[in-house]
């Protein structure tokens, strides 16, 4: 895995020097007056050598800080993504270069970053960013530089009309959708009264809103909320505010605590816990068959992309594993022990081919064509099941920036998660609350 | 959940965390109270104790096929020492050579923070590692009820603990004891308590006073490393877990009287209990915000803290 990395990184390297001498040997031999031999004048040599150029997408990772095991698998399936693209002739002939630089799960590193993408690298876009005030915080910084910003991060910020025109969400589905297609299930199969525990920031206050209204919409309650700072590092003191007469337990929790959060709320209970649903992101990068997590059995988690391969895998979640690195049971090939974040890093690889697929529709060459790249983006509306897109097809809305696709419920059965229900696209849909293309570009 | 388990489960979860506190701010108290020294880097020597632990059961498990509670117990023993060694070596790099002065080593001791925290980062990584419990059995516990047939015993809907919790309290109620025992009733608590009250005094009767403070500095790191230790199993080892035990152990340590290692037991206790209550029945935060108001409190009504001894 690190050697094909550092492969393509060197070799977009060179092809950047390269380019680069090309470009300047060019320019000298105009200048001397030298290049204008017959048909071939010097003009055309440079253009040539521009559109060699790479495109540079500049990578907002999360390497450090909280959300450093979500950065280490979005950046292999970046690398992934993107070693795929140029072996299939790069972007308008050209290849992509990712310029990764780390926001450290911060917000104010975050808007940092994305000056630092347009004023220092001059990247074409920026790209890649997961923790939702790390979203909020870097794009209206996008917007003011005008730099096409491409998250990747669930939030419902995105389709909520909170941000801007340069910000879009096309290769992962956002919270309230998520839950929206939740809540007839969990009503239904496991119980009416939910109690609610949440990561205490915009993500977890997503889901305790909509979900508190997806839930109401079936006839179900949820009886208290439980907010929990993502940086919380003991949990046992949280679990005695669930109210007895909970049917159904509803956790998403994240941070660098996650297993302790899951093995200490599986302490609390003992043996007569209530039914319980999560999202796997209180799972994510976590063996579900790790010591103290028993108890999980028989549970419920949503996932945006299964995590072990299905009865029913297709070939592109194979060809997409393979491209990846990672084995049958969501975890490196090379170390399992190294679980990936399977349910969401998907969404760099769909966000990058999306990217290419509106570079490609607009002709894009350089900076000055980033509003045609939005306008290109916001065009599309079906994106068909295929390897650049193994999750599942999916539907963009381009007045509200935002992608729309298929969601999972997965039951841990003897240590594996199985499918045991998929929702429908439209199970997922709700009204337009912002129309971005009314902006300026 | 009814009141009375309630209460009896935030005392717990108070108890847990009184007893790493106390064990962690131990160290900073003695250090400070002999040293003179505010290590802004105790916290760092808190988190390099659980990723030396997590390092240690990792590695005999891996190579050695070592159970969970072999790997503990070595992990008990090398991670208090290593880090203590690391304490001593530093000391004799940087703070010996700016010779304790106080604003001085306030400066030293956080560019350390940051040079320790950093270099974890770089080696160890940005995630979190769990260490597996050396036992772990979750025990139910009973309370008992009126009933028609008089009083009986029922098992309350989540009221319980882990045998392995029980044991981090009782093991650090053990240590305390043990390092109570070794300032007042030994020799090498003789020495440290004579250089504690007058420097020139204990050099002018043989006292090697730079090796009592670089043991002292190394005794500190090793307390807050074994608090660490001690909580990996419930919490696992991250490079940014050192932030919380500084503040609190700064917190108690002013509570407690600066350099009192009793008051700083009880400052400890007093803290993790409120906590551990405040945050099961209102809010975590409101715990925090209430253990740093008290700190207010103390400094303005009494700035020698609970047990401290006013500056002659």
């Amino acid at each position: 895995m690190t050697d094909r990395n550092s492969t393509t990184d060197d070799t977009a390297a060179t092809l950047t020097s390269g380019s680069r001498r090309r470009a300047l040997k060019t320019l000298a031999g105009g200048a001397g007056g030298l290049a204008a031999t017959g048909a071939l004048p010097g003009l055309s040599g440079y253009v040539q050598a521009q559109s060699a150029e790479p495109i540079r997408i500049g990578f907002q990772v999360h390497r450090t800080g909280i959300g450093a095991a979500y950065g280490r698998w979005y950046d292999r399936t970046t690398q992934a993504a993107v070693a795929r693209i140029n072996a299939e002739g790069g972007i308008n002939g050209r290849p992509v270069e990712i310029i990764a630089e780390d926001d450290g799960t911060d917000p104010k590193r975050g808007a940092e970053v994305i000056e630092k993408f347009v004023n220092r690298h001059e990247c074409d876009v920026g790209f890649g960013t997961l923790f939702s005030h790390v979203v909020i915080g870097s794009s209206p910084r996008a917007g003011e530089l005008k730099l096409p910003y491409f998250v990747v991060s669930e939030g419902h910020h995105v389709a909520s009309g909170m941000l801007n025109r340069y910000t879009l969400q096309p290769g992962i589905t956002d919270v309230k959708s998520q839950v929206q297609a939740m809540a007839p299930y969990v009503a239904n199969t496991l119980g009416k009264k939910v109690t609610m525990l949440y990561a205490d920031f915009a993500f977890g206050h997503d889901h305790r809103d909509f979900f508190s209204e997806a839930i109401a919409a079936q006839g179900g309650e949820v009886i208290a909320r439980i907010p929990i700072p993502p940086t919380e590092t003991a949990f046992t003191k949280y679990f005695p505010k669930i109210p007895r007469d909970t049917d159904v337990i509803y956790h998403v929790m994240v941070g660098p605590a996650v297993l302790t959060f899951v093995k200490e709320m599986g302490e609390f209970f003992g043996p007569s816990a209530p039914a319980i649903f999560g999202f796997v992101d209180s799972l994510e990068a976590v063996d579900i068959n790790s010591p103290g997590l028993e108890f999980l059995e028989g549970s419920y988690l949503w996932e945006g992309y299964p995590r072990y391969a299905q009865a029913d895998q297709t070939e592109y979640d194979k060809a997409y594993r393979e491209a990846v690195g990672v084995d049958d049971n969501g975890a490196s090939v090379s170390d399992p022990r190294d679980v990936s974040t399977y349910a969401h890093m998907f969404g760099c690889w769909e966000t990058l081919h999306v990217i290419k697929d509106g570079m490609q529709a607009c002709d894009y060459k350089g900076p000055e064509d980033r509003p045609a790249l939005i306008e290109a983006v916001e065009a599309m509306s079906d994106i068909p099941h295929s390897v650049a897109h193994p999750q599942g097809d999916k539907v963009f809305n381009g007045k509200t920036h935002q992608v729309f696709g298929h969601q999972y419920i997965s039951r841990v059965q003897q240590g594996r998660l199985d499918v045991v229900h998929t929702t429908s696209i439209e199970d997922t849909l709700y009204e337009d609350e912002v129309d971005y293309t009314t902006q300026a570009l | 959940m009814e009141f009375g388990p309630h209460l009896v489960l935030a005392l717990l979860e108070g108890s847990i965390t009184a007893a790493v506190l106390a064990l962690t701010a131990a160290g900073l108290a003695i250090v400070f109270g002999i040293l003179r020294v505010v290590n802004v880097a105790h916290g760092e020597f808190f988190m390099l104790g659980a990723v030396i632990a997590w390092f240690v059961t990792t590695t005999l498990a891996d190579v050695f096929g070592a159970s969970p509670a072999v790997g503990f117990a070595c992990a008990a023993i090398i991670a208090p020492l290593t880090t203590g060694l690391i304490a001593m070596l530093t000391d004799k790099l940087v703070l010996s050579r700016i010779n304790y002065d106080p604003e001085r080593t306030i400066v030293a001791t956080i560019g350390l923070l940051y040079v320790l925290q950093q270099l974890t980062l770089m080696s160890f990584g940005p995630d979190a590692r769990p260490v597996e419990a050396p036992f772990n059995t979750r025990i139910a516990l009973p309370w008992p009820e009126l009933g028609p047939n008089g009083w009986a015993l029922s098992w309350p809907w989540g009221f319980g603990t882990t045998t392995y919790k029980l044991f981090v309290i009782v093991a650090a109620a053990s240590v305390l004891v043990s390092l109570w025992l070794l300032l007042k009733h030994t020799r090498i608590g003789l020495i440290m308590r004579a250089t504690e009250q007058d420097r020139d005094m204990a050099t002018a009767f043989g006292v090697r006073v730079n090796r009592v403070y670089s043991r002292v500095f190394g005794l500190g790191a090793a307390l807050a490393a074994l608090g660490a230790v001690l909580v990996v199993p419930i919490q696992q080892a991250h490079y940014l877990m050192g932030g919380d035990p500084l503040l609190l152990s700064f917190i108690v340590v002013i509570i407690g009287g600066l350099g009192s290692v009793s008051g700083t037991v009880l400052a400890a206790v007093i803290i993790g209990l409120t906590d551990g209550i405040v945050s099961v029945f209102f809010s975590a935060t409101l715990a925090k915000i209430i253990a740093t108001v008290a700190v207010a409190l103390v400094l303005v009504f009494r700035p020698q803290g609970l047990l401290g001894h006013r500056a002659p």
